[in-house]
Order: structure tokens, then sequence, then C-alpha cells
């Protein structure tokens, strides 16, 4: 039972970053069409230039706050110099872009920081709670605590602000968009800068816990694909839960199976749900085309 | 108010716009007849900016509009009401006439919404349901909304009467004949060709992508080839 716990607790602490990794592919997808699988870094550099402000001697609040202007510029930055650029092209030429673009992202980093594994110090210290004989990292509590307000945060933006809506709005009709008035390329470059900012916001959670290197964002990519593709591709909040789902079935089968299988999990649940239920578990946004 | 002259548009390769010269005259209704097919859809998303043009130019009240991208041409007075409503579905009938507004600078877009809400009391009981529940002719009120909101200065409406029973089809031309004695000009696409014309100051005929025909409303309807092609008579 103990044992039951603690997988799931870790679990949910895994899961709580890809559900963030997932909803931020989400948004993009939703926006554009265009499956981001740069998402995984904006994670790691989240996490990696925390830790390079901190050695450069600004405190954690402010360390934080710049990697996330920081990846939101990487994120427009992607949207204005890749992606726009391609307007109109085929969504394999739009995907091959983004992997490009990971691939150029992971690569500055291993030049202009470095190759090593980096930590970052829990928030909140590290003495762990015991509940029903199992263990919880106080930074545990962090990142699910952190998660949920980010997806609040979304969520507010979604549903309380006309340019929320009006990324809603480019989502189910582009081209109605358009004839709305909507600027649908700027509001395009909006869902990666928030897109950034939510995997950057993931990575900084997380890395006391995982820690953080610069190829740490292409296995967070395919997770979180993972998580959009078991939630429904297209539904956030399939995305979250899909997210969530992920991370405890791979705590579950490292640790009632071997952890060797645990990064196999997510390519498990990809074939499986694209074999047996291509909607996932949610439905997918049925896609308008005029 | 508009002014298109010898423009030509294509889908991939194929051309289905062949050198279309057309004008719209401050506070006129046109209307534009022509079988499925003939290119009046893809005419209409020229001038909006979403369907790129291949040559020929595009006037509004003078300035050349080619490259100006589609929100700006609804910034400077150019909404569309698409074939087929295309209402944002998910989002609710009062959040659709919001984002009507999102070009308007003034931001002060109360008024105008009591006034669409008015106009079409339907909707006025609906604001809070999402906009794909709402009946067909409700989605036709709300497109026309949503795009009066921007307060254009010309109206382009791309089949407002398909697939509505013949009550709502006489509402929305009555709003059409409305808006135009509030000083809106309006350039109608209708297959519906006989009250279209009836309504029109003047109009053009469009077959495979070339305007064959052009005079007032009248003459149009009294013409043997346009009340045998569009007028089954
Ligand atoms: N997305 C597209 N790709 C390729 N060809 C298209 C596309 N849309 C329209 N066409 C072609 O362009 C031509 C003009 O189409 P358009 O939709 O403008 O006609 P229309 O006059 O609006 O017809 P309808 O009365 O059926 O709405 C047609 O031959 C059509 O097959
Ligand atoms: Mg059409």
């Amino acid at each position: 039972m103990a044992e039951l716990l603690q997988f799931t607790f870790s679990g949910l602490t895994v899961g709580a970053i890809y559900a963030l990794v997932a909803l931020g592919f989400t948004l993009i997808y939703n926006a554009s069409d265009v499956a981001n699988f740069a998402q995984g870094e904006f994670v790691m550099l989240g996490g990696m230039v925390t830790v390079f402000a901190m050695a450069a001697g600004l405190p954690i609040g402010f360390a934080a706050l710049v990697a996330i202007v920081f990846v939101a510029l990487v994120g427009l930055l992607l949207h204005r110099l890749a992606i726009e650029p391609a307007r109109g092209a085929s969504s394999v030429t739009l995907i091959i872009i983004t992997i490009g673009a990971s691939i150029f992202l992971r690569g500055m980093t291993a030049i202009l920081l470095d190759k090593n594994f980096h930590n970052l110090p829990p928030f909140f210290g590290s003495e762990p709670f015991v509940i029903g004989g199992a263990t919880l990292l106080p930074q545990s509590l962090v990142v699910l605590v952190g998660v949920a307000l980010v997806l609040l945060a979304v969520w507010l933006f979604m549903s309380r602000t006309l340019l929320g809506k009006s990324l809603l709005a480019t989502a189910a009709n582009r081209t109605a968009a358009q004839l709305t008035g909507i600027n649908t390329s700027a509001v395009i470059g909006m869902a990666f800068v928030i897109s950034a900012m939510i995997g950057a916001v993931g990575g900084i959670l997380v890395t006391p816990i995982t820690l953080t290197y610069y190829d740490a964002g292409t296995m967070l990519a395919l997770k979180g694909f993972a998580g959009a593709v078991l939630g429904g591709m297209g539904n956030p909040i399939g995305a979250v839960v899909g997210g969530l789902v992920l991370g405890l079935l791979e705590q579950f089968s490292a640790g009632y199976l071997s952890s060797q299988y645990k990064d196999a999990v997510a390519f498990i649940v990809i074939l499986l749900v694209l074999f047996t239920m291509p909607q996932g578990l949610f439905g997918a946004k049925t896609v308008e085309r005029v | 108010m508009l002014a298109i002259d010898n423009l030509a548009s294509r889908y991939g390769r194929i051309e289905v716009l062949h050198g279309i010269s057309l004008n719209v005259r401050k506070g006129e209704i046109v209307t534009l007849v022509g079988s499925n097919g003939a290119g009046k859809s893809t005419l209409l998303r020229a001038i909006s900016g979403v369907q790129p043009v291949a040559s020929g130019t595009m006037r509004l009240e003078d300035k050349l509009i080619d490259r100006w991208r589609p929100h700006h041409r609804v910034a400077k007075g150019i909404a569309q009401v698409p074939e087929g409503r295309q209402v944002f579905a998910p989002l609710s009938v009062d959040e659709n006439l919001r984002l009507g507004g999102i070009v308007r600078r003034d931001g002060n877009i109360g008024a105008d919404l009591d006034e669409i809400y008015t106009m079409f009391p339907a909707l006025a009981e609906r604001r809070r349901n999402a906009a794909g529940t709402l009946s067909g002719g409700q989605q036709q009120m709300l497109a026309i909304g949503r795009a009066l909101m921007a307060r254009p200065k010309l109206l382009l409406l791309d089949e407002p009467s398909m697939g509505l029973a013949p009550v709502l089809v006489e509402q929305i031309f009555a709003t059409i004949e409305m808006l135009k004695t509030r000083g809106l000009t309006v350039l109608l696409v209708e297959q519906n060709a006989n009250v279209a014309l009836a309504i029109a100051d003047r109009g053009y005929v469009i077959e495979t992508g070339r305007i064959v025909m052009t005079g007032t409303g009248k003459e149009l309807l009294n013409n043997e080839r346009v009340r045998s092609a569009y007028l089954g008579m």
C-alpha cells in the first residue's frame, strides 16, 4: 500500500511536468496546426538558464524570472524566424522545422553553456513528509501546486480575456478569425510565447528533483506528445490528464516491472492509442476546414 | 468605395478568376449572381485578403489594398459574412460579437452590442450559449452581427440566405435593406437571385470566373438570359 502511494506521488510529480509539455504542445497545435517538437527544449532551457543565472549571482526568484522571459523570447523567435516564413508549408515540413529548431537549441545550449548535469536547490528544503508510509518531497508539492497555478492562469487567460478568446477563435476557425479582424499571425506568435513560458516554468519547478542538461528536452517532448495523444490531440484538458496518466503509468511500470521499461511506456502509449483509439481519452478536436 | 480591376486568382495552378473588374459605389447594394463554382466566394475571399491574388488591383476609397493583411482590411472597413456562417462554434454568442469588435480602436463596443441584440432579439436570449448550438438562421444573424461589430464601411455577404426557411430569408434581406438606409455599402453574393437583384441598385453576373453581364438590378431581373439561367423562368 505504501508502495502504491509512493509510485502515485512520483507519478503525479513527473506527470504534472508532462502535462505542462502536453498543454504547451496543444496550445500551439490548436492555433496553428504545428506539432512543435521543440516544446521539450523550452523545459530544458527554463532549468538551464535558471541554473546559470544563479551561478552568475542572481537570487533564485530573479533567476527564474530571467529564465522565463528568455524562454518566452526563444518561443517568439522560433515563430517569427522558423514557422512564420514557412506559412502554408505542409505539416510534415513544419514538423521537420521544429525538429531542426530543437536540435539547434540543444546544440547552442551545449556550446554556450555546457553539457553537464545541473541541479537547482529545492525551493522549500528537502525534509520529506511521510504520508501513509510513503515519502513526499516538499519539491514535489511545489511542482504540483506550481503546475496547478499555471493551469489556473492559462484557464483564466482563455476564459476571461479577449486576447484569450482570439486564440480560441483562431483555433476554432482560422479563416473566420482573419475575416473577423483577428491578427492570426500575432495570435499564433502569442501561442508560441505562452507555450514557451509554460514549458520554462515546468523546467524550473522540476529541476531540483530530476536535474537537467542540454539534452533533457528530447525525452520530455516525446512524453508530452504522448500525453497529448493520449488525451486526444488538440484537447487542452485531455492533454493535462494525458500527461498525468502517462506519468503514473511510467512510475507504476518502473516500480512493479523494471525501471528499464520506464521510457518505453510513452512509446507504447503512443502506438496503442493511435492503433486502438485515435481520438484519445477525451476525443480529438474536430478539425474544421473551409 | 471598392474598385476591382482585372483581378485574377488561382488555387495552385488552376486559375479560377480571370480578369474580374467590378465597382461598388458608396451607399449601393451590389449583387453578384452566378452558378455553383463560378468564383463568387473566391472573389469575396480575395477582397478580404484570405485568398491570394495573381494579378490585378483592388482599391478601397482610392487606396490600393492588395498588400494589406486580412485583419488590416477589416480595421479599414471591409467586413465579410462568409459562406456557411463560420461562427466560432465553441465560443458564446456574446464572445463571437465581442471578437467582431476586436479591430475597433475606441474599444467602446457596449452600445454596438446592445444595437445588435436589439436588431436580433433571438441572439440576446442566447448570448451565453455556444454559437455552435444555435439554429442556422440564428447563426446567420450572429455572423452578420459579428461583421457589423467592426463598424464596416463595406459589408461583403456570401450567400446569407443559404439553407434558411423563407421567413428567415425575408428577415435577412430586410436587414440588408435596413443597413443600406444607415449608409452601409453592400456587396451581396446570392444564388437566390430573384430577391437579391430586387433589392440591388446594380448587379453583376459571373460565369466561370468572368463577369459576363452588368446592369441595374431591374435590368438584370428583366434580362432574358438572366431569367432563364438564374431565375428559373
Ligand atoms: N480550396 C480550393 N481548392 C481548389 N479549388 C477550389 C477551392 N475552392 C474553390 N475551388 C474551385 O474554384 C472555383 C470557384 O469556386 P468558388 O467557391 O469561388 O465558387 P462559388 O461561385 O462561390 O460557388 P458556390 O455557389 O458553390 O459557393 C470552383 O471551380 C471550385 O471548384
Ligand atoms: Mg461560394
